[in-house]
Formats: structure tokens, C-alpha cells, sequence
């Protein structure tokens, strides 16, 4: 949906810099006349709000950084004098971490969004797959940065997942002396991570930035899963879209106070507030809270070299979503089967994450590795499947018709429109 | 709003509702189908197996209590004497095995805390003895404590700790009261974003303190050195003897001659007291970051109305 450019520069300033590098022009055509399609509802805002998290995640981790020491012999004071000599500290590192876990939040409801509206399909398989790359290396600076304070969970948690790497065969325990940089998780391991969790997130800005440049060609989805095909449309980017995502935003900057302010230590983990200790082994070892899906698959499996696998397949399977998916229509909102399979799925997702906080005892064994059978159907059997044997309902033939048919009759009465309806929020 | 907005809505709602449930009941029954399975050859075919399963029992035994405490929720306050009798009760008992080295004496004048006065703090600091040095001849010495100064731990190090103490180390007390809670599982977990239940920390203290026991039940042994405590989260007796008894603290605040504020020098009272100061010297700026939260909140809340208007305009003629 991208036209020509509309870019007027107005004053003699803006034209001296168009005719030098069109970063106005590029401005004004990404994010003032961008078209958007004028259906969108609230759940197309968390790219921008992710957009936000990530400004503030980078900005309280600087600061934090000019305090933080990353020595393991006085990390974990460091930390606590942020939280209680620097000024404001304890407001930085509380921001920073539980940022961290909006990061999270924000980027699950995007996903989500993305497997029902159909998001990953042609023509927008690359920004699909930008995202999943994008989804990977939060989870690293996620990760590496959960070890920074150096309490019992950064330790354990570090040495639990690189532990993961010795079971590549042959290779795997060079390539995990090589990850610690000695023979445990210890202060080389604390150096590097710090280095690695400073430089990642400005690899996500760049990917950031890819992931919102390749709309110039495919634009947005939207709830009905037509493509724009005329002026009415679409409406432009702003004020319609900003005006939106900012509703959105400080919606969710509410949502983040609360926790930010009232439940700090919610989302984290109590023992680590203890001091990290090679020689205490913490009775349960669990990762942040976003991860615990993934852990559960990891221990689903008997054999570790399995797990791992199967944890690993369990993000690569996201790659190849856009060619599992073999059904003409992009929105679950006309697609009656799928759309009962994507609830299903979502239930089996947080039921993957309870049991990863479970100790793998009794029946949550078994529990986990029907949940992990499940969430591998899904995507190997079902996708495919469904491409067959569903039978999508009728489309609308424009996004415009869409919107306008819903309005006449206001109870719902073509099957287009009920099907319709549920994408309109706001 | 247009005509019709809210039923659609709520039908939406009631749609989505009805089939998250029936998607939830589904797992769920396979879930308890496959528990059915799990539990049904156990039985019979490996009875050695069962009694195994059933021996790990699961820690603390006993809940902690949920108390009353004034810093709890959004509008929550320490209460400065509750700190200041905590304190006492760190400072004549804890501190004899408990270190809280990163507490410097400076904080027990900060406001939001045990707030003593400036003048008393500096003289709290002088009654200890600060290693410092090396002096002009290179030896080490011995000075009386400063504001700036940290609490001195009372061993020199874990090792001497350990020796002292049947084997186990006393933690730091720093930041104890976040360092322990015990689980609060399903659906409590879910509540207590709504209620900001954070006091897990003084709750498991307070019991624990509190949840002392002469008498083992039968079939659990208690070995030479350990106590039994079934508030114990890693075990069912741990190293630290009952370190509380009614009476043991002479509280400052029932030395005067007002009856009135008079508070009972009980086991309950002293560990609500030391959990209450505990709770302040693990999170000194807490009552500085629920103020400035009620700040935040109530200014993003017209904040997004305001948006949320501006926005209503803007897609005013524009039917989405
Ligand atoms: C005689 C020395 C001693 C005194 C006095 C003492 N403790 Fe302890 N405390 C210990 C030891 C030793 C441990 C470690 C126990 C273990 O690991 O088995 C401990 C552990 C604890 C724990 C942690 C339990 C856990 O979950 O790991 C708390 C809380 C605690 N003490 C609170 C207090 C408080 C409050 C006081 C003052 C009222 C106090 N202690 C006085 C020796 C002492």
C-alpha cells in the first residue's frame, strides 16, 4: 500500500536537507502519511508499544550500567547500592527489570495477534521471520541480563541453560568451557554477558528497524485479512494511528506502574536476593517467568540432548509457519476451525508455562509432555491440515465493505459481518 | 456510542469466555485422564515405588500466617516505632549471629525508616567498634563507629560463622525479607496482583520466629543441633536456635512513664517488630516509591482519558 511519496518539505531548512538525504521524507512517509487500513483494533498496538519498551529498557540500562560492576565479587552489592545510595536507583533498576517482563508481555500479545490474524503469511513471510529473530535475541538479552545482579537464580539459571550446550555430542563440552570461560559459570562468564547484554539490544534496534521498514512494501494486516484496496481503505498514519497507539501506550505504561511501583519483586524471583553460591544448589532452579514454557519442553523430554532439541525446535518451528500454513485465508476471524485451534492453543501455552514452574515430579511429568506433544501438533498437523479440510466463510470483498456493513445493521446478520465483529474493539 | 456497541461487545465477550473455557475443559480432562494413568499401574506393580513418591514432603509444612502490616499496599506506611522496637530487637538479639552488612547506621536516619535523629545516630554508631587502617605504621586498628560506617558483622567469616552455628551459616540480614517467601500456588498467585501481596518476606519471618516447636511429631527426626519448626521453608528443623523468648527485649518505648504506648514484650511482638524493621532495611525507599506511584497512576489515569478523547475525535468521522 505504498504509494508515491507525499512528502511537501514546507521550509527552506526541511528542503535543504531533502535534497542533501531524505530522512524528513523518510519520517513523513513512515509514520504521518503511512497509510494504515482503518479497521485495525487495540491489538495492533503492541508493536508500538514494544517500540516504547525498548526506548525505556535502553535508557534506565545505560544509566544502570554507569553504576553496575560486573565483577562477581561485588555485583550483587553493586546492585544493592544502586537500589539504595544512587538517587532514584531503586526506581532504575525496578523500571529495568520489570521492563523486562513487560518486553515480555507486550511481545507474546503480539505474537498471538500475529498467529490470528494471519500476520506471517505471504507477502510478509520476512517480517515474520525478522520477528521471530527479534524474539530470539530478547530472550538472550533476557537471559543474559537476568545474570547480572549475581544472586542464586542468575547463578543456577546460567549454569542450568549454558549447561545445555555440553549436550551437543562430541563438541558440546569445549564449546561450554568456551561459553564460561573456565570450567563453572564464574566471573569471566559475568564479564562477557555484561558485554553481550550492552551490545544486543542495539542489534534489536537494527532489526527493529528492518522489521517496521519492509511495511513500506507488504503494509499492515488487518482483522478482516483483505488487503487495502482503495483510499477508503485506509486512513493516514497520523493522527489515526498515533493517535491510537497512544491510547494503547499509556494504557500499558498503567499497567507497567502498577507492577513497577506496588509489586516490584513480583515477577522476580526471591533467591536472588541471596548472594550467588557455586555450593548451594537452590531446591527448585527456575528461569524468569517468560521462559517457563520453553523450560517445560526442555524437561519434557527424557534425554537432555533431546530436550534441547526439542526446546530449540519448539522457537525454529516459528520460522517455517508461514509455509505450515497451507490456508488461503489470512484471518482466523473467516476461518471457524482455526479459530478454535488458535484458543486451544493459547490455553496450551500458559498450561506449558504452569508446569515449568512445577518440580518435575509425578504427574506433571506426563502433564508437560502431552502439553509438549501438543504445541508440536499444533504447528506440524494441524496447520497443515486445516488448509484442507476447513471451509473458511464467506470474505468481505473490501475492508471498506467490512466496516460499513457492520455499521448498518448493528446486531450482526451476513455471516461476514458476525464474523467481523469480534475485531472491533475501539 | 452506537447504537448496539455494548451487546455486541458483551456477546463477543461472552463468545471468547465460553470458548476459552471449553478449550480450558478440554486440557484439563486430558490432563486428569493422564493423571488417572499415571497413578493407576503404580500402585500394584511397584509397591517399594510408592512410599518414595509419597516421602517427599513438601516444605514449609506449615503456611506461614498472612498479618496485618501497616506498610502493606498501595498507601502502605512503615510504622516508625514498630521500626525503632525492631531494631531494638535486631540489635540486642539477631545481631549476635546475623550480619547486615550493606545497612550503613547513616540509614536509621532516613526519613520513611526507623528515622532516629541525627544526634542519635551518631551516638548508636559510637557504641560499636569499627576495624579501620592501616594507620602511619601500617596497623590495622580499632575506632568508634561513624554514621557512614556499616554494622559490623559479628564473625569474621562464613567459616567462623559456620563453626559457631552447628554447621550453617546465618544469612545477612541486608535484604533477608525479600530473599524468602513461600509459594503461594494457584489461583492465590493470581489475586495477589490485585491485593499487591508483598509481604511474604515479613510473613514467613513472623512465622517462622513464632512457629517454634518442642516436640517433634513421630516420624520425624530432628538431629542433635537442628530445632524443629515446621514454618521452615527448606526443611522441617533448621540450625537456628528459638532466638525469642517473652521478656528477652526490654523495650525502650515502655520505659517511660506514658502507659499508653506501652507495647507486650511477647515473641509475637518482638517478631512482627524485627519483621516490620527487616522488611524497611531490605527496601529502604519503599514509602518514597508507593507515594511517588499514587503520583504516577493518578496522572497517567487522566492521562489516558484525555488520549482516549483526543483519539475519539480524531476517528470521529472515520467508521472503523
Ligand atoms: C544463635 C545465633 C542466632 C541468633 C541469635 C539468631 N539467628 Fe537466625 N539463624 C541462625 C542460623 C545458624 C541460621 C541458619 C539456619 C539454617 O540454615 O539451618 C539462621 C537463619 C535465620 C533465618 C533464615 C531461615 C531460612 O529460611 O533460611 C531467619 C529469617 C532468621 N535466622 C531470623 C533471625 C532473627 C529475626 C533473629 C533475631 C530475633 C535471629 N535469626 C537470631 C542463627 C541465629
Amino acid at each position: 500500500m505504498q504509494g508515491t511519496s507525499e512528502y511537501q518539505p514546507r521550509t527552506g531548512i526541511e528542503r535543504w536537507i531533502d535534497s542533501r538525504m531524505p530522512l524528513p521524507r523518510l519520517m513523513y512517509d513512515s509514520f504521518i502519511a503511512y497509510p494504515i487500513p482503518r479497521n485495525l483494533n487495540y491489538s495492533y498496538a503492541f508493536g508500538a508499544i514494544l517500540s516504547l519498551v525498548l526506548v525505556v529498557q535502553i535508557l534506565t540500562g545505560v544509566v544502570l550500567a554507569m553504576h553496575y560492576a560486573a565483577n562477581s565479587a561485588i555485583a550483587f552489592n553493586s546492585v544493592e547500592q544502586i537500589m539504595r545510595d544512587v538517587n532514584y536507583g531503586w526506581l532504575l533498576r525496578y523500571m529495568h527489570a520489570n521492563g523486562s517482563s513487560m518486553f515480555f508481555i507486550a511481545v507474546y500479545i503480539h505474537m498471538f495477534r500475529g498467529l490470528y490474524y494471519g500476520s506471517y503469511k505471504a507477502p510478509r513471510e520476512i517480517q515474520w521471520i525478522l520477528g521471530v529473530i527479534l524474539f530470539l535475541l530478547m530472550m538472550a538479552t533476557a537471559f543474559m541480563g537476568y545474570v547480572l545482579p549475581w544472586g542464586q537464580m542468575s547463578f543456577w539459571g546460567a549454569t542450568v541453560i549454558t549447561n545445555l550446550f555440553s549436550a551437543i555430542p562430541l563438541v558440546g563440552e569445549g564449546i561450554t568451557h568456551w561459553l564460561w570461560g573456565g570450567f563453572a559459570v564464574g566471573n569471566p562468564t559475568l564479564n562477557r554477558f555484561f558485554s553481550l547484554h550492552y551490545l544486543l539490544p542495539f542489534m534489536i534496534v537494527g532489526v527493529v528497524i528492518l522489521h517496521v521498514w519492509a511495511f513500506h512494501v507488504t503494509g499492515q494486516t488487518n482483522p478482516t485479512g483483505v488487503e487495502p484496496k482503495s483510499r477508503s481503505d485506509v486512513v493516514p498514519f497520523t493522527p489515526h494511528a498515533t493517535m491510537k497507539d497512544a491510547v494503547a501506550m499509556v494504557a500499558f505504561a498503567l499497567f507497567f506502574a502498577w507492577f513497577l511501583f506496588y509489586l516490584p519483586n513480583y515477577l522476580g524471583h526471591p533467591d536472588n536476593y541471596t548472594l550467588a553460591n557455586p555450593l548451594v544448589t537452590p531446591p527448585h532452579i527456575v528461569p524468569e517467568w517468560y521462559f517457563l514454557p520453553f523450560y517445560a519442553i526442555l524437561r519434557a523430554i527424557p534425554s537432555k540432548l533431546g530436550g534441547v532439541i526439542a526446546m530449540f525446535a519448539s522457537i525454529i518451528v516459528l520460522f517455517f509457519l508461514p509455509w505450515l500454513d497451507r490456508s488461503k485465508v489470512q484471518s482466523a476471524a473467516y476461518r471457524p476451525l482455526y479459530r478454535i485451534f488458535f484458543w486451544i492453543f493459547v490455553v496450551n501455552v500458559i498450561c506449558l508455562g504452569y508446569f515449568g514452574a512445577k518440580p518435575p515430579e509425578g504427574w506433571y511429568v506426563l502433564a508437560t509432555q502431552l502439553l509438549t506433544a501438543y504445541y508440536f501438533v499444533h504447528f506440524l498437523i494441524i496447520f497443515p491440515l486445516l488448509g484442507y479440510i476447513e471451509k473458511p466463510r464467506p470474505r468481505p470483498t473490501s475492508i471498506t465493505e467490512a466496516v460499513l456493513s457492520k455499521h448498518k445493521s448493528g446486531g450482526g446478520g451476513t455471516p461476514a459481518e458476525a464474523a467481523a465483529s469480534p475485531e472491533r474493539r475501539g | 456510542m452506537r447504537d448496539g456497541t455494548a451487546t455486541k461487545i458483551m456477546t463477543t465477550m461472552l463468545k471468547s469466555i465460553t470458548r476459552l473455557s471449553a478449550a480450558g475443559v478440554l486440557v484439563l480432562a486430558g490432563l486428569s485422564v493422564a493423571a488417572a494413568q499415571q497413578d493407576a499401574p503404580a500402585a500394584p506393580e511397584s509397591p517399594e515405588a510408592k512410599p518414595e513418591e509419597t516421602a517427599l514432603p513438601h516444605f514449609p509444612l506449615e503456611e506461614p500466617e498472612e498479618m496485618e502490616w501497616s506498610f502493606a499496599g498501595p498507601f502502605g506506611k512503615f510504622d516508625q516505632q514498630q521500626l525503632q522496637r525492631g531494631f531494638q530487637v535486631y540489635r540486642e538479639v539477631c545481631s549476635a549471629c546475623h550480619s547486615m552488612k550493606l545497612v550503613p547506621f547513616r540509614a536509621l536516619g532516613w526519613e520513611g525508616g526507623p528515622h532516629f535523629s541525627e544526634e542519635e545516630v551518631e551516638a548508636l554508631a559510637a557504641e560499636y567498634q569499627i576495624q579501620d587502617g592501616p594507620d602511619d605504621t601500617g596497623e590495622m586498628f580499632e575506632r568508634p563507629g561513624r554514621p557512614s560506617d556499616y554494622f559490623p558483622a559479628p564473625f569474621p567469616n562464613d567459616e567462623a560463622a559456620r563453626y559457631a552455628n552447628g554447621g550453617a551459616v546465618p544469612p545477612d540480614m541486608s535484604v533477608l525479607a525479600k530473599a524468602r517467601g513461600v509459594e503461594r500456588g494457584f489461583p492465590q498467585f493470581l489475586i495477589d496482583i490485585f491485593t499487591t501481596y508483598q509481604e511474604g518476606g515479613p510473613d514467613y519471618i513472623h512465622a517462622l520466629l513464632t512457629g517454634y516447636e518442642d516436640e517433634a511429631p513421630e516420624g520425624v527426626t530432628v538431629l542433635p543441633g537442628q530445632y524443629y519448626n515446621p514454618h521452615y521453608m527448606y526443611a522441617a528443623a533448621l540450625a537456628m536456635p528459638p532466638p525469642l523468648f517473652e521478656d528477652l527485649v526490654e523495650y525502650a518505648q515502655n520505659q517511660d512513664d506514658d502507659p499508653n504506648n506501652d507495647v507486650p514484650q511477647t515473641v509475637d511482638q518482638y517478631s512482627r517488630d524485627v519483621a516490620a524493621f527487616l522488611m524497611w532495611a531490605a527496601e529502604p525507599h519503599m514509602e518514597a516509591r508507593k507515594s511517588m506511584g499514587f503520583t504516577v497512576i493518578a496522572f497517567l489515569l487522566v492521562f489516558c482519558g484525555l488520549v482516549y478523547y483526543v483519539k475519539r475525535k480524531v476517528w470521529a468521522n472515520v467508521e472503523h
